[in-house]
């Protein structure tokens, strides 16, 4: 189970470096979605895959009986949900301004705040 | 309920005990900072309240820090607890000497911006949020440098980073939304790699506090195993990311020149170094035997960002971009003494991370001034400033000296630590890239004294002739951009001619996580 899910990362990760290489934002942040889940499903691996074990303790017990799944890494994985999700909303409304002030969506090409022609400081002393 | 009548001893697994008064100081940056963002974010409408009530609760920061201080000194490392779990299983916030005075120097320099914004905010800005997100801002700062919990770490990275979103994007101009872009997407790929290295670390430990991890580390008896180097490998990347650290550091000098001079100021003041101290806390504290493995390439990294900052500093024309690279340079320095990592070296990077903090920010705000006077951040445009203001003059040559590490002012004592840990560990190729790129900056800096302050007039005129652009002193007399200026001017001096207290207490911040006993003893209790 481990494996087969650790190769599923390996190939999410792989698809997002792959679309973060690209110049196009859209690209980029479909890529920065990609990594989020694959950072998801890491965390959700660490913790060990257990199936149908419920998580209960027998009256009688302070521990359970048998091992059960760790819930702390889906605990990491909500919160790093909800971060990444917020994060990627806005980053696409900033793609967007930026798309519609600099008119274009290429990385190369947004150079306004780093001139390509920009002067040369003064020479000497 | 049917095991009701079983009674249960909770004090295998909470803390019974009351948390004492004192104690609840740990919490409490965190805490007034998140009130206070909330409480601005309400008033938002009302341009006049903002700033008072973010001065207000900034205020209250610093008191809270300083009160932290003090204890942290007299008692030593303190801990507490979320929900009274005790750790590892409850969320630890640590206060130790290096967390708090960062914190407490951050919380400093957080009062002084926001006394500056005050002017330099126009009621667009503070209608947009400035406040909230300033004080949000610290709410991450002040949380990453005291919390105990390496997840608990990545989630203030976030919230100081969605804040400096936020602030980032404050003005919407071309420049800015360019900027933003670029600084938005790699940093989030940088916490992206920091939260990666923290999964894999939890399953290799299945514990993410920090004092439990240090010992489970060091208790693995080969440091340097192949999962263990993956990990740390992925942190490196992650923290380098967000330190500025070279080669990974091309979102810096793209963005940091876009926003209002006062959010460049708070960036340059804090956010790298945030980083740096993460890259301490994760390095020299949680993996040490990852560190010495990884020291030879932590050399070559802080070599390359030394000299690209300095270089790139030299290459500008531009004074906030110069700045930017400057923040890069200093980075570089701090990443020497983890390169080295004896107690010398880390006392050494925190002193620089300390000095780096209060003189970025003021470099910023006086640049800010530069702007107001002469109409312009470009060398060519500017010029006869030292006519219209000799003691401004007089501070930017101070804040110059400070950032090139020159005696008498703060950036020397740091230097002679890390030159002198460099030397001792055998690195004598980084002691003197320390001292090469410290001239860079000396060079790169008296430049832009040079062209801004002393020659007469701008390019095109001639020579002491044309001072028409330059505003008179007197037109910008208000207290609030003069008051942080002289406040982290002040502080500067005060380091660079008294070194010995803050030696002190950096010295015991940096024997605490490279001998992290006490540490470990303080979460753990008396182990």
């Amino acid at each position: 189970m481990e494996t087969g899910l650790s190769i599923l990362i390996g190939v999410f990760f792989t698809v997002s470096v792959y679309l973060m290489l690209s110049k196009e934002l859209v690209r980029m942040l479909l890529g920065i979605a990609i990594l989020g889940n694959a950072v998801n499903l890491l965390i959700f691996t660490a913790g060990r895959l257990t199936r149908e074990v419920p998580p209960l303790i027998p009256e009688d017990l302070y521990t359970p009986a048998v091992q059960t799944a760790n819930p702390l890494p889906q605990a990491l994985v909500l919160t790093a949900i909800v971060i990444s999700f917020s994060f990627l909303a806005f980053l696409l409304v900033l793609a967007f301004r930026a798309y519609q002030e600099l008119g274009t969506d290429d990385a190369n090409e947004m150079r306004v705040a780093e001139p390509a022609d920009e002067q040369a400081p003064p020479q000497g002393y | 309920m049917a095991g009701s009548s079983v009674s249960v001893d909770i004090s295998q697994a909470m803390a019974v005990a009351p948390v004492s008064a004192g104690d609840w100081l740990i919490v409490a940056p965190s805490i007034l900072t998140l009130l206070g963002g909330s409480l601005c974010l309400m008033t938002r409408k009302n341009t006049q309240a903002q700033p008072k009530i973010g001065l207000i609760f900034l205020v209250l920061l610093v008191a809270a820090n300083i009160g932290l201080l003090a204890r942290v000194l007299d008692k030593g490392v303190i801990t507490m607890v979320m929900g009274n779990w005790l750790p590892p299983f409850g969320i630890a916030f640590t206060a130790d000497a290096l967390g708090v005075t960062l914190s407490t120097i951050a919380s400093i320099v957080a009062l002084c911006a926001a006394l500056y914004g005050s002017v330099t905010i126009d009621n667009t800005g503070r209608r947009y949020g400035f406040y909230p997100f300033l004080l949000l801002l610290m709410t991450g700062v002040s949380g990453a440098f005291l919390t105990g919990d390496v997840f608990n770490l990545y989630v203030w990275f976030e919230v100081l980073l969605i804040s400096s979103y936020g602030l980032l994007v404050l003005g919407n101009d071309r420049p800015q939304l360019d900027g933003s872009v670029k600084y938005g997407i790699l940093n989030l790929i940088g916490t992206n790699l920091f939260l990666i290295a923290t999964g894999l670390l939890y399953g290799m430990f299945g514990t993410l506090n920090m004092a439990d991890l240090a010992t489970k580390v060091a208790a693995l008896e080969n440091g340097a195993s192949g999962t263990l180097a993956t990990i740390a490998a992925l942190y490196l990347l992650a923290f380098a990311m967000k330190a500025a650290a070279f080669p990974v550091n091309f979102w810096l000098p793209a963005s940091y020149h876009t926003p209002n001079i006062v959010v460049s100021a708070v960036f340059a003041g804090l956010l790298t170094k945030v980083g740096v101290y993460a890259l301490i806390r994760v390095f020299v504290l949680i993996l040490p035997g990852s560190r010495a493995y990884m020291a030879d390439l932590i050399a070559l990294v802080a070599m390359g960002t030394m000299l690209s900052g300095a270089m790139g500093a030299l290459a500008q024309g531009e004074v906030r971009r110069i700045l930017g690279y400057l923040v890069i340079a200093g980075i570089g320095s701090m990443l020497a003494g983890v390169a080295v990592g004896s107690t010398l070296a880390i006392s050494g990077a925190i002193f620089y991370a300390v000095h780096s903090i209060i003189v970025m920010t003021a470099l910023y705000m006086a640049a800010g001034v530069m702007m107001l006077m002469g109409g312009s951040y470009r060398l060519r445009e500017l010029g006869g400033l030292y006519q219209a203001s000799p003691a401004f003059a007089a501070v930017f040559l101070v804040l110059g000296f400070t950032v090139s590490g020159l005696p008498p002012f703060s950036g020397f004592w740091p230097k002679v630590m890390l030159v002198d840990a460099a030397i001792g560990d055998g690195r004598n190729w980084l002691a003197g890239v320390i001292l090469l790129s410290g001239f860079l900056t000396t060079l790169a800096i008296g430049r832009v004294w040079i062209f801004a302050f002393w020659r007469g007039g701008p390019e095109g005129t001639a020579d002491g002739t044309s001072t028409v652009r330059i505003s008179p002193i007197g037109q910008l007399g208000s207290a609030g951009l003069w008051l942080p200026l002289g406040i982290l001017t002040a502080f500067v001096v005060y380091f660079g001619l008294q070194p010995e207290g803050m030696m002190q207490v950096v010295t015991r911040g940096a024997s605490g996580v490279v001998e992290p006993l006490g540490y470990v003893r303080s979460v753990f209790g008396g182990l």
